[in-house]
């Protein structure tokens, strides 16, 4: 009976003791960003196909990620508002970003069609502050040469819903407006000084496809799907930029991750000159210490995966993947930060 | 064969086979009514424990503060407030009387033949999803508003001295006037549906007498329907307002949602339900979530103010003109 016993400790011990090295979960479990919901779920469906392994990921939004990451229900969170280090700290948290993509403005002006309209970020602000009300102001104009705009009230269209895409939005005023960032600020909702709400995406597409002379920002896939009026923009060094998968991935090849410490950085108002300067990263939160290194290991091979084989998917649904560089720095993290309850590291696999 | 030849009386002393139940059940149904009390009791407590932080740091000012700042993390509540009243407040003057009138057509003047498929496409009203008329309201209404009525509103009434504040602004087709007619056809199938049960137990005796005497159709609504239904009438305003007062999907589609109070019924503004449901889910901050809990104890508190104001005149209309 005793040795019975003996025997069965010994081979949990065991069992344990593997399952620290190889994963053996079936399902991955997270929660959060809706942004990053449906390539997240995509990768999911091929990473199911290759490896049987499920992940269970509720598109709850980033501020509901947070908290359930926080309170150790799922093994990883997403947001799309990079937490500050303080704040991570405090939690035992690390965070590193997974799929970037590019918030665009559009617009619904009679006679301009996608592409036609260009704005700058000082303009930009001063639209949604309210201190440009019409369509034919002097400093509309003087970006827009031979462009005809009609003297009709700019009818100013945001996100209601808390959302990374108006963090993004927000946090791009915010660096080229001084008086955006004293007045309003940078969040996930902010207090709008003009303007009317929609719910979502498709809550500002719609306000923006039926209100004429309106203006409103939404994901570029959404733009695009929607085949949307989209905005030109003057970016940070000067240079006329469209929204694309290429100007995104050059906002992000000039980010400087490796010294962003925690990869706290928000991509807006990058340097260069083809850079567009509202794009932004859904970043991914863990524990350091994991209580359940299998999870944990389960969760970190599908984002390796992802990574590796995920490009394509990514492009195909207008999301800019990760540079390979920039992989490197991650998984180096995880090797370096990422330990079980004894202290051993979850992540060794080199790639 | 045997139950007819046994007496009656027999059967009549027998002592209930289902007696041993009786006390069960009465504790079956006692238990029923208690749990409905304590879980009310519960769900105000946890509004009050969860709502504290932010009524205890922002105080009155929660209520008569109109910034909602997310970023400086500064609460107030009186644009969503304002907001929630003034839709429902538009609600039940176009809905109810519209009720009360389909509910007196289909009863009183109605052909027999049409009464029945009348009737229920009213209240097939009621059985269409509220996401329905959202998506209704933002696809067909608002567009037609925009360039339509709007316009019309704004050139017509907006010049007027006092009133004319009410119709000014761009016309986006969304806004608080919008919000509160879709809520009027939300509310209507149930005003109307229970107006017709009330009116329908008006004694007929009355209603000949009043004919007998040679009333018109007008005079017997007015002076022998409404005045002898009006306690049920009420009921099924209170029910309706109740619908509108928390109706949360098709208003949030329709009103605009921004902060803000305008003196327009034109503009955007937004109201509890509709600020909840756009701004629970990525609400990080404790003092952020805790004043979304705050309003949501604050409509609690309006639906029951309207409900104890409601009765209050229920029962004095009640002394004045008994019946």
């Amino acid at each position: 009976m005793l040795n019975l016993r003996a025997t069965t400790v010994l081979a949990a011990v065991m069992a344990f003791g593997v399952s620290g090295g190889v994963a053996t979960a079936a399902e991955i479990t997270g929660a959060g960003s809706t942004f990053a919901y449906p390539i997240l779920a995509k990768w999911a469906a091929a990473y199911k196909d290759k490896t049987g392994v499920a992940l269970n990921y509720q598109s709850i939004g980033s501020g509901g990620g947070i908290k359930q990451i926080e309170a150790k229900t799922v093994d990883f969170g997403a947001s799309d508002m990079p937490l500050k280090p303080a704040v991570l700290e405090k939690n035992g948290l690390i965070q590193w970003p997974v799929i970037m993509g590019g918030v665009v403005p559009v617009v619904n002006v009679p006679g301009i069609k996608a592409g036609e309209l260009k704005l700058d970020g000082a303009t930009l602000a001063a639209i949604y502050l309210g201190t440009i009300t019409k369509w034919n102001d002097a400093a509309i104009a003087k970006l827009n040469p031979g462009v005809k705009l009609p003297d009709q009230t700019i009818a100013v269209v945001h996100r209601s819903d808390g959302s990374g895409t108006t963090f993004l939005f927000t946090s791009y005023l915010s660096e080229v407006s001084p008086a955006w960032k004293s007045s309003v600020g940078a969040n996930t909702a902010v207090e709008w000084p003009v303007g009317l709400g929609g719910k979502g995406n498709e809550g500002v597409s719609n306000f923006a496809g039926q209100t004429q002379g309106s203006i409103g920002y939404v994901e570029y896939a959404y733009a695009l799907q929607n085949k949307m009026a989209w905005v030109e923009m003057v970016n940070r060094d000067g240079a006329l930029v469209k929204p694309a998968i290429a100007t995104f991935q050059a906002a992000a090849a000039n980010a400087d991750w490796a010294h962003a410490q925690n990869f706290n950085l928000v991509l807006v108002n990058q340097p260069g000159k083809a850079s567009w300067p509202i794009t932004g990263a859904t970043f991914v939160l863990m524990h350091k210490v994991q209580d359940q290194p299998a999870q944990a290991t389960a969760a970190l091979k599908f984002f390796d995966w992802s990574y590796a084989n995920g490009q394509k998917m990514a492009e195909s649904l207008d999301y800019v993947p990760m540079p390979a560089n920039v992989v490197t720095l991650i998984e180096n993290t995880w090797a370096a930060d990422m330990k079980s309850a004894d202290g051993k590291p979850v992540w060794t696999a080199a790639r | 064969m045997d139950v007819i030849e046994r007496p009656l009386d027999t059967a009549a002393k027998r002592v209930p086979s289902g007696l041993g139940l009786d006390a069960p059940f009465r504790w079956l149904t006692r238990g029923a009514a208690l749990l409905v009390v304590a879980a009310l009791g519960a769900m105000l407590a946890v509004l009050v424990i969860w709502s504290w932080p932010a009524l205890s740091r922002f105080g009155p000012a929660f209520i008569v503060s109109g910034h909602w700042n997310p970023v400086t993390e500064v609460f107030g509540a009186s644009a969503p407030i304002a907001g929630t009243l003034i839709t429902s407040a538009i609600a039940m003057a176009v809905g109810a009387p519209m009720a009360v009138g389909i509910a007196i057509f289909l009863n009183e003047l109605c052909p027999y033949r049409l009464r029945g498929p009348l009737g229920v496409a009213i209240e097939l009203l009621a059985a269409v999803p509220s996401i329905i008329y959202g998506m209704w309201g933002l696809f067909v209404v608002a567009p037609l508003f925009a360039n339509h009525v709007y316009p019309v509103l704004i050139t017509w009434l907006g010049p007027l001295p006092v009133v004319g504040q009410l119709f000014q602004g761009p016309p986006f087709g969304i806004g608080m006037l919008t919000a509160g007619l879709i809520l009027a056809v939300m509310v209507l199938p149930f005003i109307a549906s229970v107006s017709r049960q009330v009116l329908a137990s008006v004694p007929a005796v009355l209603r000949e007498a009043a004919y007998g005497l040679g009333a018109t159709k007008w005079e017997v609504a007015r002076h022998v329907l409404i005045p002898h239904a009006r306690r049920g009438l009420i009921g099924g305003m209170m029910l309706g307002l109740g619908r509108a007062l928390g109706e949360t999907m098709a208003v949030t589609f329709v009103i605009g949602n921004a902060h803000r109070i305008s003196a327009s019924l034109l503009q955007p503004g937004t109201t509890i339900s509709a600020t909840l449901a756009n701004e629970f889910t990525e609400a990080s901050g404790d003092i952020y979530l805790s004043s979304l809990v705050a309003l949501g104890l604050i409509l609690s508190g309006v639906t029951f103010l309207v409900l104890l104001g409601a009765r209050y005149m229920l029962a004095r209309a009640d002394r004045k003109m008994p019946t």
